[in-house]
């Protein structure tokens, strides 16, 4: 059996008492809500910590409200299946929904959380491994080691964002809300996320993210495409959210463009959403478009697929995916 | 530091002392002999350890049995007995949707959540619904056949 490491389990009654726990503990403690990508880490002992802050129950974090009108606001303990099913959000988000339902498979979205999906940890094929398989390799720069196992002359990790649900939120101009000891903030989707594969989010240790917000539709579109091996059961080696809205002649008015899994957070590429703006859907405009995102896209030979396969399938799927608006 | 857990586990009250680092799948194998629910890759990838809690599929690789005191837990064991089995066991046997059976009792507990909630599933569906648990000998045709022939009988 492959067996936890033995922690002390808590599991507070309140999000105030949630926060303080993590305040108090330092970097000991970690929060947990699915389980479905921490524990797999403990496991693997890449994850070794001493607390684990059980916060799934939370009343503050649990339901959805809203509508396509008025915005929606997601508790960040939702389960994935929740986010899939919910009435409002399979009729006002329906991008949401399907992008949802992409992730992992039913059992695990029926315990995985939209949170918990928004802070998925970077993925590595030098990391996500067992303890064994990385001491006989070497141990990496994202754990125990001081080398990057994939570019080994870096300082820096390059573990892959593999969130299905952050490129389609930042598609969708969503929010998070984040409750820490100081208080709380809002911010957009796009700013929880840094370049790094260690310290992938602008988050505070202490602090919770409690909540997803989403404005109001208002005359936006979005697809999101995923590219895996297996279409039942994979994590993304490419992902591509894209939002447009367009105008009654069907002139681009704007456009969000986002691509996942070929950088260590999700990459907005604000110079192909430039070069939609006050063009028409047609094969010109198009072609421009996929070269600059494929341009944008760097990935790193750290997960499935080859990079040059990866990076030749943005053009690919964003044509695919710009051609549901046409 | 153990801590003493109340699983209801196929209709039962287990009281189980046991530390929280444990998950489900131990405490139901080691601690309560249920050891119908199998251990495949332990990591969440192949859907051997298949439990239904609250009549959800979950996994019981990944939930710490602490998490789930007070749900309603169904193994294959609470599915059905010799003598006694749940329509989709017997169309699985009538099919032949096994061969070495190891991943049998997820297939099973995955395909009742799908029929308590849709007894009319289309093949696309009963594909989505199992998409979660591997086979590797059988293939997964005739694992769709039961599912499909146990909709039928159930009806």
């Amino acid at each position: 059996m492959l067996r936890l490491p033995p922690f002390q389990y808590v599991r507070p009654g309140t999000l105030h008492e949630a926060v303080g726990i993590l305040a108090s503990e330092g970097g000991k403690a970690v929060l947990m809500a699915g389980g479905t990508d921490l524990l797999p880490r403990m496991k693997h002992r890449v994850a070794a910590l001493e607390v684990v802050v059980a916060i799934r129950a939370l009343r503050e974090l649990r339901g959805i409200w809203g509508d396509p009108r008025q915005g929606l606001v997601i508790g960040a303990a939702s389960t994935l299946a929740e986010v899939c099913s919910h009435p409002a959000i399979r009729q006002g988000y329906e991008v949401l929904s399907l992008a949802a339902a992409q992730v992992a498979t039913p059992q695990i979205r029926n315990m995985g959380t939209i949170g918990g999906n928004l802070c998925l940890d970077t993925r590595c094929s030098y990391y996500d491994m067992p303890y064994t398989w990385r001491k006989a390799m070497g141990f990496c720069l994202k754990k125990n080691g001081d080398t990057c196992l994939v570019a080994p002359g870096s300082t820096r990790c390059w573990a892959v964002s593999s969130s299905d649900l952050a490129p389609v939120l930042m598609a969708l101009d969503g929010r998070v809300r984040l409750v820490g000891p100081r208080g709380e903030r809002v911010v957009p989707v796009e700013e929880l996320y840094r370049d790094d594969g260690i310290r992938y989010l602008n988050k505070e240790p202490a602090e919770i993210l409690t909540e997803v917000l989403l404005p109001p539709l208002d005359g936006w579109k979005a697809a999101y495409w995923k590219v895996r091996r297996r279409g039942s059961f994979d994590f993304p080696v490419l992902s591509l959210a894209v939002a447009v809205r367009q105008d009654e002649g069907g002139h681009i008015a704007d456009a969000r463009l986002i691509l996942g899994a070929v950088r260590s957070s999700p990459l907005r590429v604000r110079e192909a959403e430039e070069a939609l703006r006050g063009e028409k859907l047609e094969p010109g405009i198009m072609e421009v478009v996929c070269e600059l995102a494929s341009r944008a896209a760097r990935p790193v030979e750290n997960t499935d697929f080859t990079v040059l396969w990866r990076k030749r399938m943005v053009k690919v799927f964003l044509r695919r995916a710009l051609g549901t608006f046409a | 530091m153990p801590r003493l857990v109340r699983l209801h586990v196929n209709g039962q009250v287990h009281e189980v002392f046991t530390p929280p680092h444990r998950t489900l799948l131990e405490l139901l194998r080691e601690d309560l002999g249920l050891t119908g629910t199998k251990h495949g890759c332990e990591l969440g990838e192949c859907g051997a350890c298949t439990v239904l809690v609250d009549g959800r599929p979950i996994l019981a690789c990944l939930a710490l049995a602490v998490e789930v005191e007070g749900a309603e837990i169904l193994t294959v064991e609470g599915l059905g007995r010799p003598g006694n089995l749940h329509p989709l066991q017997e169309a699985f046997m009538e099919v032949g949707a096994l061969q070495c059976g190891y991943c049998t009792p997820g297939f099973l507990l995955s395909a009742k959540a799908l029929l308590d909630q849709n007894p009319a599933p289309s093949r696309q569906e009963i594909h989505e619904a199992l998409s979660g648990n591997l086979c590797r000998c059988t293939g997964y045709l005739r694992i769709v056949q039961a599912v499909e022939r146990a909709a039928v009988k159930a009806r």
